[in-house]
């Protein structure tokens, strides 16, 4: 039996209604239970002495006044820990020339970058272990630092890492078609440089850890606020040589994650091997300073890129040389190169044309390590594809939305693979397009625009059409050698009262996964939401899973949920017929109770089933199978990912005397295929869409030419704040993926994946009839100044 | 990062405060709403400090109006002095940075004297004080004493206070009829110090204009005051330009602060035409 989700009214129909979230009660009475709320017996807490400068060589070390601190048990060097912890090299065998040295957990002989873990200080109180590592003394002689991205690979730059020949990390050219006979022949090409700025994720709770090595059991439980349990499972057993059986990963609540926490550590690893070496429980809560310089950065990237187009407005070409600096080594077990490697697979993805030739060149600096971080290398792809459309579409005279109709796969064109080899199962450009353009009433905008003008004010709309990869199989990480799981799990049991309870192996960060499964299973077996508890984050407990990144929660993890309940649904139902002498499939679960498929008269509620089975199984046919739990796995098979796509628009207003930007509106229309919870992906994409905004207007890690981060903190690093966001208005456009019963793709990266281009693309609407263009990230009040040549040096 | 205090002591009555200030001997910090010194010390950019908290002295609170004179006590909260009826109504200036400082929650504990005391060069209600001409008024050891605005603020962080007095009110002139008192910032976020800031003040001796954010402390602009009680808008936005030198860092360059110093005067300078139509 499926589920029919177009009608409504069917019975169970928790998929697709706005559920209230589970444990949305217990997070804001304060009830949750974080890492940093857990207290062991005997538990320590590790600080750690970071490198004040971007590259040095690491001479004498002096801990004496570091160890007579009061509280302070043991100081650690990056050689205490390389005696029990093995070096990570992150390259993956498909990402081909990747290239990084062995990075230790506390530098061994050089620091590579401002805040690189030095010495760990292990003390009673995190207090004391600050206090203990601002007074460790190490001689530091300054090695050259590499800073700017686009000379790193010249002759008179300094190489990092002799040993690797170069600075160069990675580099991959994609070429489709004949880019330049395009180029030469078109009516129109259009030449611009981007540039987006250095940002980190800022997540709400730290980044936080606290291992507990058992000797008597040989088995470590590391306590840890991440994504990816089973894949930190690996990495602790791997690395500290301790069997992959023996490593207990526990993930409880986490405040956000955006991609941050997805990654391995230096310093967490630290912790665990610090917990291995002493016996004891060692906490290790980042601060939000040191968050700063530690979290992964992400989306450095200068770009240089050209569009081809007709007279008709139709593209010809798209040509795009993108550079990003990483730090100084790639991030494991994922790598540094994916960021890069997503803006070639992404770039021109809304549009059906020939020739496509990007390049990105990733290379080494001495700065915070790069990674992934939502929407990774989305929001760069988009506004390179979306502002160079809009400046050929200006160059044409042609109105923005008319180029993109133009241009965009037709709605009928599926399956399609892209000039990019990018493999697209069903997408709704046109669809989405036209219901924007309703939500948005875009003429009558248009009107108010040019009403404003007259008025001496500059208003713009900003129009940006996105792909957005979700659901990856094992070509994103699998095929590279990486143990990170592309399939995931779920277990689903019913207990005597009747009650289910699932155990996923996706996890929850505080985006409301659990709300997510909860409904599935409800659906799925035919009972209540509030019947059904949700156990994730536990490597020993849950099913094997990836976890949560890129995506994958509900098109992934939910499947797998609804593949278990319906499995547990027929269990029970073939109980029920040998109870109630009558055949399965003529009978239901509706709310708890067994009844008539047809009639929907109950027959017996499913905590009389329970009791019987579990209490009174003596009354049972002897052949009869009662084991009322059930585990599916699922994996996609058909696509490497399942696409999405979606439409932005943003209205706002340039003050042109003070090179403000106020945000006045702001749609989204996407298509994640079956939505489950229609509020919580609303929720998802306008979180993602604040992101975005932040990278649009706000968000830039800035540093000096020594490789001095300036501004790692709040007061400086500007997040966007409640007050400057617009409302946000949410449409959807539902294609289902055929690849899964359920037909959910992912919804996470849409809001952060157009929102900055929109705003591009809006603020060069309105300087356009000054003459003036933006395309470097974030549009600060002075670059848009500099644009219209206001300021003088 | 955890706060390092070298101790803690809750102040009885001002005499009290002053007495454990000296017995400090220049280790002491005034503890009043704390929004600046807590930070601080969160980031252990201040440690091993003594705190002398006078948050309890009561004495040191409220707004009260002698004569031509508005006294506003130094723990006075930002949130009330905003909503002080005197203040509306008599320092107009005062009630109207309230909305630009930080958040609410930090108006709630922030105190004026806190604020005038701490110095920030890119804090509102210094560069009220200067473009009001008010006294500072503050205790020591030997006594009591008033300083004129123009003399207290001296550099970043730094006053004529003495390691062991304490700033204990502020006076300012009440606003005369007809006269007009005005702020302008531009700010990248809402709460966030200014890019740049401007107060405006027109009475009928003359214009005052005094600037926040715009160097290490705030500038009573006298050029620009000069050529605005002459009538001179361009010649006041030439000169106010050209007596300020304002500092780079990560939000803005010092170019793009002297161009916002110019446009806000000239905003003021539209709203205070605006207030005479």
């Amino acid at each position: 039996m499926t589920i029919q989700f177009n009608d409504p009214d069917r019975p169970n129909s928790y998929i697709g209604k706005t559920v209230p979230r589970p444990n949305a009660t217990k997070l804001v009475q304060g009830r949750g239970r974080y890492v940093d709320d857990i207290a062991l017996p005997r538990m320590l807490h590790v600080a750690f002495a970071r490198s004040p400068v971007a590259h040095a060589k690491i001479g004498e070390i002096d801990l004496d006044e570091a160890k007579a601190v009061k509280g302070v048990l043991r100081v650690f060097t990056g050689k205490d820990l390389a005696e029990v912890c093995t070096p990570w090299v992150a390259v993956l065998a498909h990402l081909k020339g990747l290239k990084s040295p062995p990075e230790h957990p506390l530098a061994v002989d050089r620091a590579c970058w401002v805040g690189e873990p030095v010495v760990a200080v292990v003390a009673t109180t995190r207090a004391a272990a600050e206090e203990a590592a601002s007074l460790v003394m190490v001689d530091y002689e300054d090695l050259p630092a590499v800073t700017d991205t686009m000379t790193a690979l010249d002759k008179d730059t300094p190489v990092i890492h002799p040993e690797l020949g170069d600075n160069l990390a990675f580099r991959r050219l994609h070429e489709e078609g004949d880019v330049e006979g395009a180029m030469a022949q078109a009516h129109k090409v259009v030449s611009a440089r981007f540039r987006t700025a250095r940002h980190t994720g800022v997540t709400l709770e730290p980044r936080s850890i606290l291992v507990d090595w058992n000797p008597a059991e040989g088995q470590m439980t590391a306590y840890h606020a991440t994504q990816a349990p089973h894949m930190m499972q690996t990495v602790f057993a791997k690395h500290l040589d301790i069997p992959e059986s023996r490593v207990r990963v526990i993930c409880g609540d986490v405040g956000g994650s955006y991609g941050i926490k997805v990654h391995v550590y230096p310093d967490e690893v630290a912790t665990a091997a610090i917990a291995k070496m002493m016996g004891r429980p060692i906490k290790f809560i980042a601060d939000r300073l040191e968050s700063y310089s530690t979290d992964i950065h992400a989306r450095d990237h200068e770009i240089e890129a050209k569009i081809a187009v007709d007279k008709d407005g139709k593209i010809l070409a798209i040509d795009v040389d993108d550079w990003t600096g990483i730090g100084p080594y790639s991030v494991y077990p994922r790598t540094s190169a994916i960021e890069g490697n997503q803006v070639v697979n992404l770039c021109g993805g809304p549009y059906d044309f020939a020739n496509y030739r990007a390049q990105t060149t990733v290379v080494f600096q001495n700065k915070t390590p790069t990674c992934q971080y939502r929407a990774v290398g989305h929001p760069i792809a988009v506004a390179i594809t979306e502002g160079l459309v809009d400046m050929a579409a200006a160059e044409l005279g042609m109105d923005p939305v008319e180029i993109r109709r133009r241009n965009m796969y037709a709605d009928d064109a599926y399956p399609v693979t892209s000039p990019a080899k990018m493999r697209f199962e069903g997408l709704s450009h046109h669809a989405s397009m036209d219901k924007l353009i309703g939500m948005m009433d875009y003429d009558a905008l248009r009107a108010d625009q040019e009403d404003a003008r007259k008025r001496g004010k500059y208003r713009g709309i900003g129009i940006a059409s996105f792909i957005e990869l979700t659901n990856p199989s094992p070509f994103m990480y699998g095929i590279g050698g990486a143990r990170i799981s592309a399939q995931d799990g779920c277990t689903v049991r019913m207990d005597p009262d009747g009650s289910v309870v699932a155990l996923s192996g996706v996890t929850e960060q505080g985006q409301g996964t659990e709300a997510m499964l909860s409904q599935i299973v409800a659906e799925g077996v035919g009972v209540n939401p509030s019947q059904v508890r949700i156990v994730t984050g536990d490597t020993q407990v849950t099913p094997y899973g990836g976890g949560t990144w890129a995506s994958r929660g509900a098109g992934i993890g939910g499947e797998a949920a609804l593949q278990a309940a319906r499995a547990l649904r027929d269990s029970i139902l073939e109980v029920a017929g040998a109870m109630l002498q009558a055949d399965a499939s003529t009978l239901d679960i509706r709310s708890g109770q067994v009844v008539d498929g047809d009639s929907g008269e109950e027959r017996m509620p499913l905590e009389e089933l329970g009791r019987i089975v579990y209490f009174r199984g003596d009354t049972l046919p002897k052949d009869l199978p009662r084991e009322l739990v059930q585990t599916r796995h699922f994996i996609t098979m058909e696509y490497p990912f399942a696409f999405t796509n979606g439409v932005q628009a943003s209205y706002l207003e340039v003050d042109t005397d003070t090179g403000v930007v106020t945000l006045l509106n702001h749609w989204c229309v996407e298509d994640c295929g079956r939505v489950i919870n229609p509020q919580l992906v609303d929720e998802q994409i306008r979180g993602g869409i604040v992101q975005g905004l932040g990278g649009a207007l706000y968000e830039e890690i800035h540093y000096d030419a020594y490789g001095q981060l300036l501004n790692g903190s709040m007061a400086d690093y500007l997040v966007p704040m409640a007050a400057e966001m617009p409302d946000m208005q949410i449409g959807h456009v539902e294609t289902p993926t055929g690849e899964s019963e359920l037909g959910a793709k992912g919804a996470g990266e849409a809001g952060t994946a157009g929102a900055p281009a929109a705003v591009m693309n809006a603020i060069n609407d309105a300087l356009r009839p000054l003459g003036a263009q933006v395309t470097e990230m974030p549009f600060t009040p002075e670059r848009i100044l500099r644009a219209l040549g206001k300021i003088e040096d | 990062m955890k706060a390092s205090a070298a101790g803690y002591a809750r102040a009885e009555n001002l005499r009290h405060a002053i007495e454990m200030l000296v017995a400090s001997e220049g280790e002491g910090r005034v503890l009043a709403g704390g929004q600046s010194l807590v930070a601080a010390m969160n980031m252990r950019l201040s440690a091993g400090d003594l705190l002398v908290d006078i948050s309890r002295l009561n004495e040191l609170s409220g707004v009260s109006q002698e004569g031509d004179t508005v006294r506003i006590g130094a723990l006075t909260r930002h949130a009330q002095v905003g909503a002080d009826p005197i203040v509306r109504a008599r320092v107009p200036l005062l009630a109207a940075a309230v909305a630009h400082i930080a958040h609410a929650a930090i108006r709630n504990r922030g105190t004026i004297g806190g604020a005038l005391a701490h110095a920030d060069p890119a804090a509102e209600f210094p560069a009220c004080a200067l473009a009001l001409g008010a006294e500072i008024h503050v205790e020591g050891p030997e006594g009591d004493r008033s300083i004129p605005a123009e003399d207290f603020f001296e550099d970043v962080f730094t006053t004529a206070l003495e390691e062991d007095e304490i700033l204990t009110a502020l006076s300012v002139p009440a606003a005369e009829t007809g006269e007009v008192q005005l702020i302008e910032e531009v700010a990248r976020r809402s709460g966030d110090y200014a890019l740049a800031g401007l107060c405006l003040v027109r009475r009928a001796k003359g214009h005052r204009v005094a600037l926040f954010s715009v160097g290490p402390k705030p500038i009573l602009a006298t050029g620009a005051m000069t050529a605005l009680d002459a009538g001179d808008v361009d010649g006041a936005v030439a000169a106010l330009t050209s007596e300020i030198d304002p500092p780079s860092d990560t939000q803005a360059s010092a170019a793009y602060r002297r161009h916002l110093a110019g446009v806000l005067l000239r905003r003021a300078v539209a709203r205070l035409e605006g207030d005479r139509t």
